[in-house]
């Protein structure tokens, strides 16, 4: 399941729902991103997640089929907030169960990785000289490719 | 009659959230986008930039992907969620 949001997330009340019913499931992996203070060397106080609405969901929706194909998954959760968030807040959310460790562990960076690349959010930073748009990061870039190979 | 959207720096910069285009039946990508920068300056050089990304029926696309009547597309600076 995918969710864009503004409101926030509760990361047990997720883990629960992954787990319910999961009687084949042998491996729970979760993964929170949250809003950290100092990014490409500024010192950050809060940011603005804007998005692509429709295109945003059929790309993290595409992003989650890929990684049903690659490994054999249980269940998968995708949360990603938008509009605006202070230091620390929680901005996205990635679940998967699996019957073994490595599957789950796998298709959470998996999904993570193509997610910074490839699904239509833009982050811009409120810093103490003003508000400032987030470059891409080659080693986003680089943490894909290395599932293309 | 196509509908053209903006997001994130590049929105921001043009000073327009979307437009519209007509255009001719098939049309391309790299066609919107030429006929977009005949707008003037701002709008020519900033569509000029090699790192504009585009979509086409929110679908990523490149300079070569067709365009029909109808099809909504889109341009953006490259993607920083997560």
């Amino acid at each position: 399941m995918i969710s864009v949001q503004q409101q926030d997330f509760n990361i047990g009340d997720e883990y629960h729902a992954l787990i319910q019913d999961a009687y084949s499931e042998g491996a729970v992996v979760t993964f929170v991103g949250l809003v950290r203070d100092i990014n490409q060397g500024n010192s950050v106080k809060g940011l603005t997640l804007e998005h692509y609405p429709g295109m945003t969901e059929k790309s993290l929706k595409s992003i989650v089929q890929q990684a049903k194909q690659r490994w054999p998954l249980g269940k998968v959760r995708v949360i990603h907030r938008v509009g605006k968030l202070k230091l620390s807040d929680q901005i996205v959310f990635v679940g998967v169960t699996s019957r073994h460790r490595e599957s789950a562990f796998l298709a959470c960076q998996f999904i993570m990785d193509y997610l910074k690349n490839q699904a239509p959010f833009w982050k811009k930073e409120s810093t103490e000289k003003g508000e400032s748009w987030v470059e891409f990061n080659d080693k986003d870039q680089k943490a894909m490719q290395r599932w293309q190979k | 009659m196509n509908k053209i959207l903006f997001f994130g720096q590049l929105k921001e910069r043009i000073g327009c959230a979307n437009t519209q285009v007509e255009l001719e039946y098939p049309s391309s990508v790299a066609e919107v986008k030429l006929q977009l920068q005949q707008r003037g300056e701002l709008w020519q050089q900033l569509l000029a930039q090699g790192n504009v990304l585009s979509a086409v029926n929110q679908t990523m696309a490149s300079d070569e992907t067709d365009i029909n009547a109808g099809d909504e597309i889109a341009f953006f600076p490259p993607v920083t969620g997560g």
